[in-house]
Parts: C-alpha cells; sequence; structure tokens
C-alpha cells in the first residue's frame, strides 16, 4: 500500500499526469451533466453516432495534414449533431436509422480515406489509438489544456445557466413548446454542446468508448436517486471518480487508458444496479 | 365576447386535410367537450390550439387578453416520463417556465404559486415523491398542478382519465368540474362520452360530421344520439 502511495506521489509531481487528471476530471464533469439528458430523452445512441462522425473528421485532418484538428473535427461534429438532434426527429429518414446511417458510414470513409492517402507508416496503429483512445491524454501540451479547461468551464456553465429549462424541455418537450418556450432553440444549443463535449472527450477514451462516458454515469445515478437535481449531481461525482480511478489505475498498472475508466464505470453501474434492487424503490423490469 | 373564436379551421398533416371547415368557440367559464372517433382529429386540433402545429386553413383568435403561453395544458403521457426520475415538487414547478421570460432562475412567487397549487390537487405530501412512484391517478393530479402554474384561464386536457381506473376517474372529472367552478375555462378531448354529458357545459362533435353546440343540443340531435348509443354497446 505505501509503495503504491509513493508511486502516485511520484506520478502527481510530473506535469502530464497532472495535466491528464485535469482534463479527465473536467471530461467527466461535462459529459455526465449532458448525459443524464441524453439518456432520457433516448439519444444514448446520439453520442455514439457522432463520435464515429469525428472519427471521420479526424481522418480527414489527419489526410488534409491539418496541424490543429479541433479546426475541422469540432464544426463537423457539431454540424452532425444539429441534424442529428434538431431535425432527426421529423425527418424521411427517422432518428435511430438516421444516426446508424451517419456513424457507420463516417466510420468507413475515415478508415478508407486514411487508408488511402495515409502518409504515416503505421496506419492500423494511428486508428487503433483514435478509435480506443490513446495514451495521448497522458502527452497533453499546455495548450491543449487550456483549450479543454476553457470549452469544459463553458459546458458547465451553460448547464448550470439552463438548468431549469433542461429539465422542463427533457421531461416534457410537447408542454414547454405549448406554453411559449421556444424548445427548438434549446435543442439547438443542447446539440452544440454535446458536439463539444464528444470532441473533448475523445482525446480521454477515443471515438468507440465516448458513448460509456455519457451513459453509465447517468444510469447508475438513476438507480440511486429519484429526483432530477439529485441525479445530475450523483451522476457528475460518479463521473468524477470513476475517472479518476481509472486514469489512476491505467497508470499504476500500464493498461489503456479509456478502457480502464470505462471499466470502472461498469462497475459502479454493476453495485448501483444491485443497491437499487435491494432498495426496492421500482421493479427489476423498470430497472433495466 | 368569445375567449376563443375558430372560423373556418382546416386541420391536417402535410397538407393533407383531415378536417375542413370547422367552426367553434369558448366563452369564459365554459367547459367543452371534444368527442369523436380515433383519427377524427380531436388531438390535431388540440395541437393546433396549442400552436405546436399550423392550421392549413382558416384562423384562430384568442380574445379577452388571453395569451398564447396562458394557456394550461395537460398532455397525454409520454413513455420518456414513465421512467423519468424528478420529484413531484421539480415537476410542478416546471410550469412556471413560462412565468421565467428572460430569468434563468425560478424565483420566490414562482415557488409560491407551484406550492399553492399542489396543494390545491392535494399533492403537497407527495412532494418530494419521485414522480416515476406514484399511482396513475396522482400522476395526473401532479400534471395538472403544473398545468395550472402556467395558467389564470385555460385548461386545455387532452385524455385526462386514459389508463385510470373507474374510481380515480370520477375523481378526477370532480376536480376538474371544481376548476371549472372556480372560473377556469375548461377544453377537454375525451373518449368518455358519459362523463363529457355529465360535467360539460358545450360539445364539439369531430368526424365525417361534425356538430358543436349545448349539450342538450347534442342529445337531440341524430348524430348526438347515434354516437351516446354507439359508446353505451362498446361498453
Amino acid at each position: 500500500m505505501q509503495e503504491i502511495i509513493e508511486t502516485l506521489q511520484l506520478y502527481l509531481s510530473r506535469p502530464f499526469v497532472q495535466y491528464a487528471l485535469i482534463v479527465g476530471v473536467l471530461i467527466a464533469l461535462c459529459s455526465s451533466l449532458l448525459g443524464v439528458t441524453l439518456v432520457l430523452k433516448r439519444f444514448s445512441f446520439v453520442g455514439d453516432g457522432l463520435s464515429h462522425v469525428a472519427f471521420g473528421a479526424m481522418c480527414v485532418a489527419q489526410v488534409v495534414g491539418l496541424s490543429k484538428n479541433m479546426f475541422i473535427i469540432m464544426p463537423v461534429t457539431i454540424i452532425a449533431a444539429i441534424l442529428l438532434l434538431c431535425f432527426g426527429q421529423n425527418a424521411k429518414v427517422k432518428g435511430d436509422a438516421a444516426i446508424a446511417m451517419v456513424s457507420v458510414a463516417a466510420l468507413a470513409f475515415g478508415y478508407l480515406i486514411v487508408n488511402l492517402f495515409a502518409n504515416s507508416p503505421n496506419v492500423s496503429g494511428d486508428v487503433c489509438s483514435s478509435l480506443f483512445g490513446s495514451t495521448s491524454i497522458l502527452t497533453l501540451k499546455p495548450e491543449e489544456v487550456w483549450v479543454c479547461v476553457g470549452l469544459s468551464l463553458l459546458v458547465v456553465i451553460f448547464f448550470v445557466l439552463f438548468y431549469n429549462r433542461i429539465f422542463a424541455i427533457t421531461f416534457d418537450e410537447g408542454f414547454s413548446r405549448a406554453v411559449g418556450v421556444k424548445a427548438g432553440l434549446h435543442n439547438f444549443l443542447i446539440a452544440v454542446v454535446i458536439a463539444v463535449i464528444i470532441v473533448l472527450a475523445m482525446n480521454l477514451v477515443g471515438s468507440l468508448l465516448i458513448s460509456a462516458l455519457i451513459v453509465f454515469p447517468a444510469l447508475s445515478a438513476m438507480r440511486l436517486f429519484n429526483s432530477f437535481k439529485k441525479v445530475t449531481i450523483a451522476s457528475a461525482i460518479f463521473s468524477v471518480v470513476c475517472t479518476v480511478i481509472g486514469l489512476f489505475a491505467a497508470i499504476l498498472k500500464g493498461t489503456p487508458v479509456g478502457a480502464t475508466i470505462v471499466a470502472v464505470d461498469v462497475i459502479l453501474f454493476a453495485i448501483c444496479f444491485v443497491i437499487g434492487l435491494f432498495k426496492g424503490g421500482f421493479k427489476i423490469g423498470k430497472a433495466i | 365576447m368569445s375567449l376563443i373564436t375558430v372560423n373556418n379551421l382546416t386541420l391536417g398533416y402535410n397538407s393533407t386535410p383531415i378536417l375542413s371547415d370547422l367552426n367553434f368557440s369558448v366563452e369564459e367559464g365554459d367547459y367543452l367537450c371534444i368527442v369523436g372517433e380515433n383519427g377524427s382529429g380531436k388531438s390535431t386540433l388540440m395541437r393546433t390550439l396549442l400552436h405546436l402545429q399550423k392550421p392549413l386553413g382558416g384562423t384562430i383568435v384568442f380574445s379577452n387578453g388571453l395569451k398564447q403561453n396562458e394557456i394550461g395544458y395537460l398532455p397525454q403521457q409520454t413513455s420518456i416520463q414513465k421512467d423519468f426520475p424528478a420529484s413531484v415538487y421539480e415537476i410542478v414547478l416546471s410550469g412556471c417556465q413560462s412565468r421565467l421570460g428572460w430569468r434563468l432562475f425560478y424565483n420566490s412567487s414562482d415557488k409560491e404559486l407551484a406550492r399553492k397549487n399542489m396543494e390545491r390537487m392535494n399533492v403537497l405530501s407527495l412532494a418530494k415523491r419521485s414522480f416515476r412512484e406514484l399511482s396513475g391517478g396522482q400522476q395526473q393530479r401532479v400534471l395538472l398542478a403544473r398545468a395550472l402554474c402556467s395558467t389564470q384561464k385555460v385548461l386545455l386536457l387532452d385524455e385526462p382519465i386514459s389508463g385510470l381506473d373507474p374510481k380515480v376517474t370520477a375523481e378526477m372529472y370532480e376536480l376538474i368540474s371544481n376548476l371549472n367552478k372556480e372560473g377556469i375555462t375548461i377544453i377537454v378531448i375525451s373518449h368518455d362520452i358519459g362523463a363529457a354529458l355529465t360535467y360539460s357545459k358545450h360539445i364539439l362533435h369531430l368526424g365525417k360530421e361534425t356538430f358543436f353546440g349545448t349539450k342538450k343540443d347534442y342529445l337531440s340531435s341524430p348524430l348526438g344520439k347515434l354516437f351516446v348509443s354507439q359508446s353505451k354497446e362498446d361498453k
């Protein structure tokens, strides 16, 4: 035990671990806040679809040779989010089918483009690291940390300021529209924020695992708590704690960061699920 | 002068009309019941009255200073709400969202209004309970309290008793009727013609033939007689 603490202290004194912690905690916080809304609106898969779009955009950015990937990934993902969340409901192709189409198409074209035009010697290694998250979280530069801190703060501020409206629209969009609230505008803002979170989270866990970061803390919290406020707060705490534990475990054991964090999230969900059953607040059928 | 006047209204989706040339009016303090078979356009009419959907033709005029956001709405419950983690208080308070305007947070008068309406609907003791744990009747009363937070004047109720047992249904109608006596104008969509006839003042029947008039006239009209006897047979 003593040994582990000493090793952790040693790592914590290194700037790259400090950066990873800051960025990890902020991303975990942001993704869990909006995760509650996404899960409750039955949009869990939007996160997944968007992360594939972000992957496709990143491939294009790599091929084009942009040094700042963010400039191409962010707008593309935001546009995809707006299309899926704001127009997906009334379009000719219904929501879930649209997500499936867009996400696999982006994935396929991204991989294709990288293979056709790549100038890197290790294409599959690059692809694997952007799909499953790489050690890139441990190689962050200070300016990347500042971008992440800035965007995360914006997301948190947005969420706090619009908390009441987000709740109202999540619970009953029809009612909100009926009493004259501009639900469309709010959905638009939520879509933009979700896209921002997903692009940020790609650094941490890679694009295949982002959904886990969005979905699991919310679901864990929903097993245990009964009000929207408590679920939101618990979800944020769960997410941050899991990410910190996962990060340290990954550093100590040398496991992949993204997969380790998600594994911790899954274990916490299993624990919450069992506690939820014992609390007996609701039936097994309902719990799933 | 009427509170809501509907002139030559044509309703439908994607420019396919399902109802045309609809004319009726709602007076202040009225209790209008909208009946008709499934697919006759009842819910479409309600969505149009709430401006959730544009009419294909005709006009809806609000008068007596009634504003769009002063209509309380009790929608049919959605599947999302069945397992939604929200407390009764959070839901009722969200009825004040139209009062927010440019404000971001609810103030003490919003909270007081929510408390008053929970008391009115007899759900104050449930304030901290989770919505998803409540019985169907309790859930409807919570949603009614939310609707009351957004209106002093008009309530639109979309199938308020669907899925409720007979005893709770009777209580629900009693509650709605009391609100009407307090001066709130009620517009209710219902399958349940029996209750419609007990409580309402005017009837709007939608379908191949439409009827609008007082309850007494409806009962003596051929359309009304036919519909009432059919509904009795169904039971």
